[in-house]
């Protein structure tokens, strides 16, 4: 009897799952899943197409893909580092710009009263629309133009989430320092700004898509020959649609490296907030 | 007669925008020091108002605070909070917590020195092992001792509580009454408790005043004579009784319950105390 293993206990002994071989496990579930998905997924595209006997005019399949990468390599290069800076400057901007912003709205109700109405109408223009407003209004200046789309479209969560953090700040943790005698800075350095960086970090998740929407829609709406957008543009100029469907997917690409830049970085700064896997 | 806490005829109201709110009305509290009063009344009286007030966060319409004998004009570092949030900061260990005050008040402790410090406290209030943790780690009171710790770290000649247990289930809240005790009578403090619960009071004070419905102004005052070394015990005598139906017979006044003129049904004040009415 006492050498029975319990049912409990015997699938882990069976694997050898130790306390460091836990960390593997979570470490290969955590490359291994999303990897198997995108197979998962790409192998579900493929049989659609072949299923349905779409020529590639209708839906280009994976297969598809790797030509079209392999032609056009050297353009992929140059115009995804295009789009690359320019969508991470736009966002920087954004963030500078979110962040004072957010500050102002949040430590000052006056203020937060009189801009919110604003900011949410800037924001509620569809940014379509303004495009070719901007690339009137700065002939020629494409990246000047771009990074202000991208920016303009990736501000606001910023905004709203900085200033929503700081007005919502409990008036003890102001009180404990404001009793010492500490400054304003003092209080935002120690307190206001840490208990803010969680919201602040789900905000730069949000805003670092829409930063990339913003540069691709000026790069396909207003084409100036720079960045993926005009490589897709030229794709569909030249109905090479296995091109268009392969820089949707360098897109996606470079939205998920950004993305996960964030994730890292909002682990280093705000890891403090993660709620420790169960 | 030097009192460190001198509150002298507080009168204060906020302004809202249905007009001025009278909070305060020349209310008049001493704490000499080393003493520990407490201060009850009915919910929303302003007993918070009165600890903003001794903090110098806030300036009273008229009236004074000292501490010391000088005037509070502003928040000083020579005064330690503690509330019923313990507003630990998530980012920080509890070791980190405690020492923010030391981080803000001047000092010319090395780092060193203010570790050993908090380190200290946190035994003292039987946190050893728990330096390193994060707050949400913590039970709710275990928080709240930290809490004390991080009030206490930069030796405050005031401590300000308010209503720092209120939160707390009934057998910690014993707990935290004996650790408050033992932080007595290791550290130098006046200290002044905000409490909605009357034994708490007579546990930990050597007064307690009942303040009146708002505007507040000091109703009753109760001494509670030193007994030396408190136990949990000695609030099931007789004459802690006694001080309780006092207590509660001035907190229903306070709240327009019950008569102030209605001395009949008022206890006789318990032997060996000087209890006197103020109204
Ligand atoms: N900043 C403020 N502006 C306007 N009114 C306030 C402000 N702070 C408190 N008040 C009002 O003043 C009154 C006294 O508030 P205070 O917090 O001092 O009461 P309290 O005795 O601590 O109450 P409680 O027992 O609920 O803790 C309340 O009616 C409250 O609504
Ligand atoms: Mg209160």
């Amino acid at each position: 009897m006492a050498d029975i293993p319990s049912p409990v206990t015997r699938p882990r002994q069976a694997l050898g799952l130790g306390a460091g071989r836990v960390k593997d496990t979570l470490l290969s579930r955590s490359v291994v899943a999303p990897i198997a998905a995108v197979i998962v997924f790409l192998i579900l595209w493929e049989l659609l197409v072949w299923a349905n006997g779409w020529p590639d005019y209708v839906m280009a399949s994976p297969s598809d893909l790797p030509p079209a990468y392999a032609s056009y390599w050297d353009l992929f290069l140059v115009m995804g580092w295009q789009t690359l800076w320019r969508t991470v400057v736009g966002l920087a901007v954004a963030v500078v710009f979110g962040v004072a912003v957010g500050m102002i709205m949040g430590f000052s109700r006056t203020m937060r009263d009189a801009l919110y109405p604003l900011l949410v109408g800037f924001n509620a223009v569809p940014k379509a629309t303004v495009v070719p407003i901007v690339a009137l209004l700065f002939v020629g200046a494409h990246d000047f133009n771009t990074v202000l789309i991208a920016f303009m479209i990736s501000f606001f969560p910023i905004a709203v989430s900085v200033s929503i953090g700081l007005s919502t700040l409990e008036p003890e943790y102001r009180d404990i320092l404001r009793s010492l005698g500490a400054s304003q800075a003092t209080i935002f350095w120690k307190i206001a700004l840490p208990k803010t960086l969680p919201e602040f970090f789900g905000a730069l998740k949000v805003a670092v898509t829409l930063a990339f929407i913003g540069t691709n829609l000026m790069e396909i709406v207003s084409p100036h020959g720079r960045g993926l957008g005009a490589l897709f543009d030229s794709g569909k100029t030249n109905s090479d649609y296995p091109l268009m469907f392969a820089v949707l997917i360098a897109l996606a690409f470079l939205g998920i490296v950004l993305y996960y830049i964030v994730v890292a970085l909002e682990k280093t700064f705000a890891g403090w907030a993660e709620r420790s896997p169960t | 007669m030097s009192h460190l806490i001198d509150i002298r005829g507080v009168t204060h109201a906020y302004r809202t925008e249905s007009g001025p709110l009278p909070v305060l009305d020349g209310l008049s509290i001493a704490v000499p020091e080393g003493g520990f009063t407490a201060v009850v009344g009915p919910s929303g009286c302003g007993k918070s108002t009165l600890t903003r007030l001794i903090a110098g966060l806030m300036i009273p319409d008229e009236g004074e605070v000292r501490l010391h004998g000088e005037r509070v004009t502003s928040p000083r570092s020579t005064v330690g909070m503690a509330f019923q949030n313990p507003v630990l900061l998530e980012w920080r260990t509890i070791l980190d917590n405690v020492i923010l005050p030391l981080e803000i008040v001047p000092t010319k402790l090395k780092r060193r020195e203010k570790e050993e410090r908090a380190r200290r406290l946190l035994s003292l209030v039987g946190l050893d092992g728990f330096e390193d943790k994060r707050p949400s780690e913590l039970s709710g009171g275990m928080r709240q001792r930290a809490s004390l710790c991080r009030a206490l770290v930069h030796k405050p000649e005031v401590l300000i509580l308010d209503e720092p247990f209120g939160a707390l289930d009934a057998f910690t809240r014993e707990d935290l009454w004996q650790t408050m005790h033992q932080l007595r009578a290791e550290e130098t403090f006046t200290s002044v408790l905000i409490t909605h619960d009357l034994r708490e009071s007579i546990f930990l004070a050597d007064e307690v005043v009942v303040l009146s419905g708002r505007p507040a102004t000091a109703q009753y005052k109760l001494p509670v004579p030193d007994t030396g070394l408190r136990t949990l015990d000695e609030l099931y005598t007789a004459e802690a009784a006694e001080r309780l139906n006092i207590l509660r017979h001035q907190i229903e006044i306070a709240q327009g319950r019950a008569e102030p003129t209605d001395t009949a049904s008022q206890p006789a004040p318990p032997p060996g105390s000087a209890a006197q009415a103020l109204t």
